[in-house]
């Protein structure tokens, strides 16, 4: 019989091993890989492997004219498309000046929200997947299988919306969505109410996320981290306020901030956004002015000289196009500038010296979209 | 710290001044091909831009031996790095480098920018500064082989591993 002591493992504390963690991983929701090193059940180094499903959306941009590069867009941040079409649509109509009726906007703003919401309700399943807890998917699906029958509606797709245009939209809503949108927000409270005490209070959600990988408000200044991963250590930071765009101005809602770093913090910070999209989408509906959906644009779009930059509060976060164009017909560069790129850049220096499951626990509450990381 | 723009564009004035009276080595081989390689007549290299056109504030253009102490500038003044990245002047002969700088308690966007010979595209990491410039620096060899120097790991990152072309170059076919 080996004596304990024997093991290899035991007799070196200092020995470490390497982890490869995907490119297919149940935790990693897409083909991300990371390698770890671990001394035992903790880690020292984790290095994110990531280009799998690189599609080089940059030089699509500069091979087709402005238009034809729209629908790209939708397929960045699969679940977050119609904030990827806004910030698309938004810089060609910032460098033409194109007036947009503001009827598109107040709509261009429901479906945005409508699509944060979708959009969290996957982390928020996919999150508690990673964490142990299946129940929770099945109740958000649910929840989120109406706004994807509502935006199907008037987009014409489920997932990979291209609904904006250059100045408008393509399509008006009707009075179907209007009513559907307005049932599902009145539903939605109770639910979110439920979700609460089903899942947020629960005991053993909050002592594996509780104190979990804080990440310091400096760390996400340092790398660029936006979104619910900076509004959870503490940073009242959101495009929706700090550069507004569209007609965000004239609806009442809150940044919601929690200054714990950590990831619960990040849990509640997207748990009462859903809340407050909710209000947007109320007032909107409201207050949404008759008129046209689409302005005057021009038949053949030529940009002036120049580079012109848009950026939105995409569900991850802040994302920027910058493009640059020299008068013609196809843009000169189109740079995707994407938050959850900038979001995973701190994960090696934030994982490190945490447990393994503390780590995977960090690495949901990032809320990462793969395609969003490569492009 | 809330940094107004006056404050901000007087400190960079002050550091590219700074840069033409005591010029290092990289500020000599940017300089070489400027006179021909520049036909559109800049505007001076701390400009205010209007934001409701173009979706920042301020364009900064520096020597490529002068975007570390850009960056700490910006990074005095609170600001984060957004994006790192790079254009083509393929007519110019040159490569531009761009970085993006937001700030998270002010509405203040700043654009920096340096110029490197397409021939010998080389410039300092901003890593020291912002450790997230490491990844868009990383990308940005990537897809135009502007090289970094003092990068900790410029291998391939979204390319494949064994990719020696750089597809953000206008001379590059697929």
């Amino acid at each position: 019989m080996i004596a304990s002591n024997d093991i290899p493992s035991r007799t070196n504390p200092q020995e470490t091993f390497v982890l490869n963690l995907g490119p297919q991983h149940p935790a990693t929701h897409g083909v991300l890989r990371i390698k770890m090193t671990m001394n035992g059940e903790y880690v020292t180094r984790a290095e994110p492997v990531i280009g799998y499903i690189h599609r080089m959306h940059e030089k699509m941009g500069e091979n087709r004219t402005w238009a034809q590069f729209l629908p790209n867009t939708g397929r960045i941040d699969y679940l977050s498309a119609l904030h990827y079409n806004h910030a698309f649509v938004g810089v060609v109509e910032r460098a033409l000046r194109l007036e947009v009726p503001r009827r598109a906007e107040y709509i261009r703003v429901i479906t945005s929200e409508l699509n944060r919401i979708s959009s969290h309700l996957v982390w928020w399943s996919a999150f508690l997947l990673d964490l142990g807890g299946f129940t929770p998917l099945l109740y958000a699906f649910d929840d989120r299988e109406k706004i994807l029958d509502l935006l199907e509606g008037v987009t014409g797709s489920r997932l990979t919306y291209c609904y904006f245009r250059f100045g408008g939209l393509c399509n008006d809503i009707d009075d179907e969505f209007i009513k559907g949108t307005r049932a599902f927000v009145a539903q939605m409270r109770p639910r979110l109410k439920m979700y609460r005490e089903l899942v947020t209070d629960n005991i053993i959600l909050r002592k594996r996320l509780e104190g979990i990988g804080p990440i310091s408000a400096e760390m996400c200044r340092k790398y660029g981290a936006t979104g619910p991963v900076i509004r959870g250590s503490g940073v009242a930071y959101d495009v929706r306020r700090s550069e507004p765009y569209s007609v965000y101005p004239e609806f009442d809602f809150e940044i919601p901030v929690f200054p714990e770093g950590d990831s619960m913090a990040r849990y509640l910070v997207r748990m009462e956004e859903m809340a407050q999209s909710l209000r947007i989408i109320e007032q909107a509906l409201g207050k949404l002015p008759p008129g046209p959906v689409m302005g005057k644009v021009p038949r053949v779009l030529k940009l002036p000289p120049g580079d012109y930059c848009y950026a939105v509060e995409a569900a991850r976060g802040r994302f920027l196009v910058r493009t640059v164009s020299d008068h013609k017909e196809i843009p000169y560069r189109v740079k995707l500038r994407t938050p959850s790129f900038s979001n995973l850049s701190l994960y090696e220096e934030a994982s490190k010296g945490m447990m393994l499951p503390d780590a995977l626990a960090l690495l949901g509450s990032l809320d990462l979209v793969i395609p969003d990381i490569d492009r | 710290m809330i940094p107004s723009l006056e404050q901000l564009s007087d400190q960079f004035t002050r550091l590219i001044r700074l840069g033409a009276v005591t010029p290092n080595v990289e500020d000599s081989t940017a300089a070489a091909p400027g006179p021909t390689a520049t036909p559109p007549p800049s505007p001076g290299p701390v400009q205010p831009v209007d934001y409701s056109l173009k979706g920042y504030h301020l364009d900064v253009t520096v020597s490529p031996g002068q975007v570390v102490l850009a960056a700490e500038i910006l990074d005095q003044n609170g600001f984060g790095l957004d994006a790192i990245t790079g254009v083509d002047w393929i007519a110019q002969n040159e490569l531009e480098v761009v970085y993006d700088y937001f700030h998270p308690l002010s509405p203040l966007r700043v654009a920096v920018r340096a110029r490197v010979p397409r021939g010998h595209p080389e410039l300092p990491t901003l890593s020291g500064v912002f450790p997230g410039a490491n990844w868009h620096e990383r990308e940005t060899h990537d897809f135009f082989g502007i090289r970094f120097l003092g990068h900790p790991d410029l291998t391939p990152f979204l390319l494949p591993e064994d990719a020696d072309y750089h597809p953000l170059r206008k001379d590059f076919n697929a």
